[in-house]
């Protein structure tokens, strides 16, 4: 399974690092990433395997959020299928 | 695999551009409930809703938070109560309205509709019943909806019933008046209702329903007015095609909570209503949809043919992405819902005769309008006689929600906050109908009912 995280923000040091250990902690796989940086504002889209990750997925939610905002950005993952849904027949 | 920038595009509409899912609204049968015993009638209403209903809330909220989709309103429909509840030959059925209510209350939704009745063809005893107990029912309970069924193009207009609804609709802002009349916007009247909607406060579950179902409200008019916003100056065909292409992204994000919800619930899903319903915050406005395709405000000249492109085209858009649309599908107009509409009314440039006219292209009808206290009775009749004309007419849903705003007039504003809004005072003609009203009995159906 394959979620989509977005992590929304004003830059600072360490946000993809503290994301990334969070993520390699728990055993999700990030496949593919794409970030930038626009007037000091960080933007970053995942996309990670969820699939060996024993935690269900509303837990991985609360937890992402809760590391935002102990970094002060706004972290969210969303289960793949509501941009398939839309993008995809 | 799907692209960074479809990722993005579908989070700028939950962020900037209100896309949610407005309801998730759940159909419970209270046929098998039947009971002599008034009593004993509540009491398995009350256990069966509660039971169906135990996971509703729970089931919205994970799914809002492993999708991401915000889902605004849980909601339960029943089996119209002056049917289910015609068993217990009671005279009045307050009781039952506070049983639904507390069952609303007990699982956690908003509302519930289905404090129902199907009078387009005449009134059986319990009929009376319930059309007797609806203003004192709606004033003392703060969840439940009725509805009631005045026309059908196959049956024509119940005349007696329209006139009765008048006389309801005062009482009910009477009683309520402390509270904004707010009993009134818990009250609509159809002609042609439809069976599935999970829209309040016209949903109930049809008799033809199975004992449960999912049915689900999608909407989003900040995310066609924002592709509009794109193709800004282009012609019909253009405008045409952008409102399809994203009624039909909408739709799928409804279409996938709708199979998520029936399968975490094993209920089966019933069907998708893609209406676009606004809501009184900017970016989520129907008006503003309006204003984009190059109308100054709601009400100008041309109002009526931009309000038919934009029902005509979520609907095509939307029947591409969902197996089962169903509901009223299309654009939704309530005035006190709509900061656009709103302020077009404050203006003058929307009167409720051009609404009236909106209202036979868009989806509904007469929606949340508040019209001044002092307005008879027999008037009120007159303007829901000529919404069911027009339903009947047209073989389409038409609904009337009018609040006569007691102790205010033209320029004043009724506050109802929330979801329903502000809703101020429109003029209505002063021009008497009694006469028309008074005749009594029911207007034939039209030559093109017969179509066997």
């Amino acid at each position: 399974m394959k979620g989509v995280i977005t992590v929304l923000g004003k830059d600072q040091v360490g946000i993809i690092a503290s994301v990334c250990s969070y993520l390699s902690n728990e055993g999700i796989n990030i496949l593919d990433i794409s970030q930038s940086i626009v007037q000091g504002f960080f933007n970053m889209i995942m996309v990670v395997d969820v699939t060996n990750t024993g935690k269900p997925f509303e837990q991985m939610v609360n937890e992402l959020r809760e590391l935002g905002e102990t970094i002060g950005v706004q972290i969210k993952i969303q289960h793949e299928d509501i941009f398939n849904g839309m993008h995809r027949i | 695999m799907i692209t960074f920038q479809e990722i993005s595009e579908t989070n700028k509409m939950f962020a900037e551009s209100h896309l949610d899912v407005r309801t998730i609204t759940l159909g419970v049968s209270l046929l098998d409930c039947a009971d002599e015993n008034i009593e004993r009638f509540n009491q398995k209403i009350y256990e069966k809703i509660t039971k169906s209903a135990e996971n509703l809330v729970k089931t919205g909220n994970e799914i809002a938070m492993q999708y991401g989709v915000p889902i605004v309103n849980k909601r339960i429909s029943v089996t119209p109560i002056a049917i289910a509840a015609a068993g217990c030959r009671a005279r009045r059925y307050l009781s039952v309205a506070k049983t639904l209510d507390r069952a609303a209350q007990a699982v956690g939704v908003n509302f519930i509709g289905g404090f129902s009745a199907l009078l387009q063809k005449g009134s059986t005893e319990s009929d009376k019943a319930l059309v007797r107990s609806i203003p004192e029912a709606l004033s003392n309970t703060e969840r439940v909806c009725s509805c009631l069924n005045l026309a059908s193009t196959r049956d024509g207009i119940n005349m007696n019933a329209v006139a009765k609804s008048g006389r309801i609709i005062k009482e009910m802002a009477e009683l309520s008046k402390d509270k904004g009349c707010i009993a009134c916007a818990k009250f609509v009247v159809f002609c042609n209702a439809v069976e599935d909607n999970p829209f309040m406060a016209g949903a109930f579950h049809g008799v033809t329903e199975r004992e449960n179902v999912i049915n689900v409200g999608v909407s989003g008019p900040g995310v066609v007015k924002r592709a509009l916003e794109e193709v800004r100056g282009a012609d019909f065909e253009t405008l045409c095609e952008t409102i399809k292409r994203t009624a039909f992204k909408i739709t799928r994000v409804g279409q996938l909570v709708a199979l998520e919800a029936s399968k975490r619930m094993g209920i089966p899903f019933g069907s998708l209503d893609l209406s676009l319903a606004p809501t009184p915050e900017m970016n989520d406005s129907v008006a503003e949809i309006l204003q984009e395709m190059g109308l100054e405000q709601p009400g100008a000249p041309g109002s009526t043919a931009a309000i038919a492109i934009l029902n005509d085209n979520v609907k095509k858009g939307g029947v591409m992405a969902s197996s089962y649309v169903g509901g009223l599908s299309g654009a939704f107009i309530p005035v006190s819902e709509d900061h656009g509409m709103i302020e077009a009314v404050k203006s003058g440039a929307l009167s409720l005769e051009k609404l009236e006219a909106m209202t036979c292209v868009c989806s509904v009808g007469i929606d949340m309008a508040a019209i001044p206290g002092d307005t008879s009775p027999e008037t009120i009749s007159g303007v829901i006689a000529d919404e069911m004309a027009i339903g009947m007419i047209n073989g389409k849903t038409t609904a009337v929600r009018i609040i006569p705003a007691i102790g205010k007039n033209v320029g004043d504003t009724l506050e109802f906050g929330g979801l329903l809004g502000s809703a101020p005072v429109m003029p209505v003609s002063g021009v008497s109908c009694a006469d028309f009203i008074k005749r009594g009995g029911r207007i034939p159906a039209p030559i093109h009912s017969f179509r066997n």
